[in-house]
């Protein structure tokens, strides 16, 4: 109860803070234009004559993989930078508070990113005869890619100071996500690879869980897959956490 | 309500802290002295739980820090080095978000909020965003948020750096008020705050201890202390000081100035009055017509440089 309690003061003073510095506007503003320009100018949407929103979702890896790092960089080096992590770490909460906290508030500006999407439902709704339980499912596993994500930079931004170094080196953790199960390399692996190999390195790749979320069936493994890695990862950013006080 | 017991950390090849004990109760104000680099903020950042010590106990009223870091961190309020805040929020909001992570909400908040505000005088500035703040109110506004609870125990890292001499003197009028009913540990490099706040002043080095006292006790440990200066009206100042060269009580007498003649002696046994004693019947004596006559009481200064070491010897050794 009291848990819960510091998680949500940490969220909503984390959420004012993505408003007002305002990387959140930036963020969904720039996430609804390009998902805009990429399902209609470069997949052709209309032309497609398909009642699904695939056209949108198969970009949605590729617009996260730059975009959801920029929302979660600041999470703690910007807690470092400014000293504040100090302030908040002697503060009578449990560290994994704020690691929750701040991790939720991020997920709900994409959350809200995401949601604003839904003029796409509209007009497929309007133009044919969707099944919206895809089109769930596949909003079901946007909103999992970008926890993963984020929770990748949320283990990036504990580790430094800086903002850039935090945001470089989580878009090449989410890079070889998707890479690693990226039709085009799982091709190149297969020419010399064994198939269990291939395999082995495919189911790492959130390409394979997030296809397989897309087409309407939400599998335990899929889902086992982005919450083992969300925790994973936070649990990570705690010993980290620790260890820089340590020294 | 504090107890420090053994601490010991080491970053890297530096060992920060080494060894440190002592202990503060209710109604004392802890001074925490020591050149840059001697480990305060190291030591404070051990009581108030932020760095696990590689070594040693803290105790927080009968809380162990490492063992039961949430209660025992309920009981501190504490001001960090260099005063971090939420340069995003404003004042208001940031010190709202301080108390409900103190677990106060609704009225208590509202309630306690304000009264810190009013403490810390910052009631004109509520609404500003912490960034637009000068470093005096900045600073104020995070000393309001280690007050919100009304804790027992105030752990204060320099919270005079940076204000201007109006805003110091509000700083540590306000701590030696609440002094009287809180254990309170500040850290400082001005030495004149030390006299003016403190009931107890503890000197590091190095990690070390290397005095620990009040004021007074510590001032007497000055090479200065109990030093007489006689000043005369008229007369030969090489005179008079060969004369009070010459008293058992005195250990060297040195002329400061030929005319009016002023003297000082260096007293054998710095601790007792008898020097003063002796000088003023000396002049009896002599028929000197003393102008002035007072004894050193010894400078804080002078003791913080006799026991800690200069950080460009600390290079050399």
């Amino acid at each position: 109860m009291n848990s819960w309690r510091s998680i949500w003061t940490i969220a909503k003073r984390e959420v004012v803070g993505l408003f007002a510095s305002p990387i959140a506007y930036v963020f969904i503003i720039i996430f609804l234009l390009l998902a805009g320009f990429f399902t209609f100018m470069v997949s052709n949407f209309f032309l497609r004559n398909e009642a699904n929103l695939s056209s949108f979702f198969v970009w949605l890896p590729w617009l996260y993989l730059f975009l959801v790092p920029a929302v979660g960089m600041r999470m703690w080096s910007e807690e470092r930078r400014l000293g504040t992590l100090e302030l908040l770490l002697t503060m009578p909460i449990a560290p994994w508070h704020a690691i929750v906290g701040k991790f939720l508030a991020s997920w709900l500006v994409v959350t809200i990113a995401l949601f604003l999407t839904f003029p796409l439902v509209l007009t497929v709704n309007w133009l044919g005869n969707p099944d919206n339980g895809v089109i769930l499912a596949g909003y079901f596993g946007g909103l999992l890619l970008a926890g993963t994500y984020l929770a990748v930079t949320a283990l990036t931004s504990a580790l430094t100071r800086s903002q850039v170094v935090s945001f470089i080196v989580s878009v090449v953790v989410c890079l070889f996500l998707i890479l690693a199960g990226w039709p085009p390399v799982i091709d190149l692996l297969g020419r010399w690879a064994a198939p269990w190999l291939v395999e082995f390195v495919a189911s790492f790749s959130v390409m394979t869980h997030f296809a397989s979320i897309q087409k309407g069936v939400v599998d335990t493994r899929d889902l086992v897959f982005f919450l083992s890695i969300i925790v994973f990862c936070l649990f990570t950013t705690s010993v980290v956490l620790r260890m820089r006080r340590a020294g | 309500m504090i107890g420090v017991s053994n601490l010991r950390k080491q970053f890297g090849p530096k060992l920060a802290v080494d060894g440190i004990s002592f202990s503060v109760e209710k109604g004392e104000v802890l001074g925490f002295l020591g050149p840059n680099g001697a480990g305060k903020s190291t030591t404070m950042r051990m009581i108030t739980g932020f760095i696990p010590p590689d070594e040693g106990e803290v105790r927080v009223g009968s809380y162990n820090m490492l063992e039961q870091p949430i209660p025992a961190r309920r009981l501190i309020g504490y001001l960090p080095e260099n005063a971090p805040c939420y340069t995003d929020l404003t004042v208001l909001e940031f010190l709202n978000f301080s108390a409900e992570l103190r677990g106060l909400y609704g009225e208590a908040r509202r309630k306690a909020v304000a009264r810190v505000a009013e403490m810390c005088f910052l009631e004109n500035v509520l609404h500003q965003s912490v960034e637009t703040l000068s470093k005096g109110y900045k600073h104020r506004t995070c000393f309001a948020q280690s007050l919100l609870h009304d804790p027992e125990v105030l752990i204060l890292d320099e919270p005079t750096d940076g204000l201007d001499p109006n805003q110091k003197h509000e700083v540590r009028t306000l701590i030696r008020r609440m002094g009287e009913k809180k254990a309170i540990i500040f850290s400082t490099h001005i030495l004149e705050e030390v006299e003016a706040v403190c009931t107890r002043a503890i000197i590091i080095d190095r990690g070390k201890i290397v005095a620990n006292g009040t004021p007074d006790e510590l001032k007497r440990r000055s090479p200065l202390a109990g030093r007489l200066t006689v000043k005369l009206a008229e007369g030969s100042a090489a005179d008079v000081a060969k004369k009070l060269d010459a008293l058992p009580e005195a250990d060297g007498a040195s002329v400061v100035s030929e005319s009016p003649p002023v003297v000082t002696v260096q007293p054998r046994e710095r601790d007792k009055p008898a020097l003063a004693a002796a000088v003023s019947q000396l002049a009896a004596r002599e028929n000197w017509k003393l102008l002035d006559l007072h004894a050193e009481e010894g400078r804080l200064d002078d003791v913080f440089r006799s026991i800690t070491l200069p950080d460009t010897t600390k290079n050399r050794s």
